[in-house]
């Protein structure tokens, strides 16, 4: 769904659900996930339905993350560095805790 | 004739919080050509920084009529929810199946069960309420601590979402033709050509009516048409969590769980004049407090907290005044604009509109202040 406006540009690893992708490098989790189209990110723990960001500017909370082990993390608020590891909190996967 | 505008109106409301804002609507279902001045995003809002709650349990121990009113205004609320749901297609999300109001040790146990005995046995039994062990708590809800000595629960009671209903009111007031200004600083008001005239910095209004509805700034502006009604700040800090599985069956005066799963940690009282900024030791106390009750949040990340000012009578009790000196002009106060938002849209509304409503409103008069 989204291209990066440098072909050329940097990518770095990072874990995802426990899988290595590349993603650039020096963007916002968010915009990383955005560009592997990864989404949700998250579900509602009430509802159940699927988000994905939405302000990108910190305030909406929708585009919560675990980041490293810590949870509810607001991806569009934290920048992507190699060797990162991110699970999206779907509440169908079994090793959220949630 | 000078720069600024005169306009004409038959009632004039200052004030479009959720007291000025209901009763506007009422009045607005009259026919009336309105006008509500509302101030600017500076101004302190107790409509968008308060709890939500739709509370009965505990309030008028001490003075009857406002026990009954509380009730009665509650009681109104399915009704008055559907009836902005139907005209407005917004759903303010009342939950109304109880209230609890936890009790941490003993001392708060007996305190308690002597306020609610009161309220008993001066409205003549007509309130339902229960004073729960922590078993019979932990029935209810099971998440709370063992620690917990208990609660106080009234069937009465429940939340909505204050802000949904400020959205609801305003888009009531926009269908019904009420002309909406805001940042309307309003600079002094005075009797003339046979009604009122309302002076704020860019306009004159005229009106058959004035109904001050404008939180703490009532005892200023009201003071012009011969309406005294004293008045403090109360602030209370509020803190905010991420969205999380929903477990509270009801409102509780100390958390309250919205539709979306977000919890409001609350039921904060400071008495620190015009000052709306959060302390990081109330922050602690209301984060330690909550956690008490439920040990299972220690994990949930507070998301931000903020401070807003209840708008206080000396008795706590609202005050529903017509100016004697200049009859036309209204002075409405109180800090429960959610749980007596219907009877503010329809009683309160009717009464300004000329229905006969003094039995209603004769407990709640300023005069009670003058000793």
């Amino acid at each position: 769904m989204f291209k990066l406006l440098d072909e050329a540009a940097e990518l770095v690893e990072i874990e995802l659900d426990g899988e290595a992708v590349s993603v650039p490098a020096d963007v916002s989790i968010a915009a990383a996930l955005l560009y592997l189209d990864r989404l949700p990110l998250r579900q509602s723990p009430v509802s159940g339905s699927g988000r994905a960001p939405f302000c990108l500017m910190g305030i909406c909370f929708e585009c919560l993350v675990e980041v490293d082990g810590l949870r509810d993390q607001r991806a569009c608020q934290r920048k992507v560095r190699p060797g990162m590891r991110l699970r999206r909190q779907l509440l169908v996967s079994a090793e959220s805790g949630a | 004739m000078s720069a600024v505008s005169h306009l004409d109106f038959d009632t004039v409301v200052v004030g479009g919080g959720l007291v000025g804002a209901a009763i506007a609507c009422g009045i607005a279902k009259s026919g009336a050509k309105l006008a509500v001045l509302d101030g600017g995003d500076r101004d302190f809002r107790a409509s968008r920084g308060n709890f939500g709650l739709v509370w009965v349990q505990g309030k008028g121990a001490d003075f009857p009529a406002y026990a009954r009113l509380s009730a009665s205004a509650a009681r109104q609320w399915p009704d008055f929810a559907a009836e902005l749901l139907d005209a407005t297609g917004v759903d303010v999300g009342l939950q109304q199946t109880g209230g609890y109001d936890f009790c941490l040790d003993a001392d708060e146990w007996r305190a308690r069960e002597s306020e609610m005995r009161q309220v008993e046995l001066h409205t003549g039994g007509e309130f339902e309420y229960r004073m729960l062990d922590n078993a019979e708590l932990r029935k209810h809800i099971p998440e709370v601590s063992p620690q917990v000595l208990g609660a106080s629960y009234s069937p009465e009671d429940g939340h909505v979402n204050p802000l949904y209903l400020l959205r609801a009111l305003h888009r009531r007031l926009d269908d019904l033709g009420v002309e909406y200004r805001a940042r309307q600083v309003v600079c002094s008001s005075s009797p003339g050509d046979g009604g009122f005239v309302v002076n704020t910095e860019s306009h004159v209004y005229h009106c058959q009516r004035v109904v001050f509805c404008a939180g703490l700034s009532n005892e200023r502006l009201c003071r012009d048409l011969g309406l005294h009604v004293p008045l403090r700040p109360l602030r209370g800090q509020l803190l905010i969590t991420d969205r999380v599985p929903p477990f509270l069956p009801a409102a509780t005066l100390q958390v309250r769980q919205t539709r979306e799963g977000t919890l409001q940690i609350g039921d904060s009282h400071e008495d620190v004049g015009l000052d709306e900024s959060t302390t990081l030791e109330v922050v602690t106390r209301l984060a330690r407090r909550a956690l008490r009750i439920f040990p299972h949040l220690a994990e949930v990340r507070l998301n931000r907290a903020w401070g807003a000012l209840r708008v206080m009578t000396p008795d706590g009790v609202p005050v529903y005044q017509q100016s004697d000196e200049h009859p036309g002009a209204y002075a409405i106060s109180c800090h429960s604009g959610v749980t007596l938002a219907a009877l503010h849209s329809r009683e309160i509304a009717g009464w300004i509109c000329g229905e006969p409503r003094e039995e209603l409103v004769a407990p709640f008069t300023a005069g009670r202040f003058d000793v």
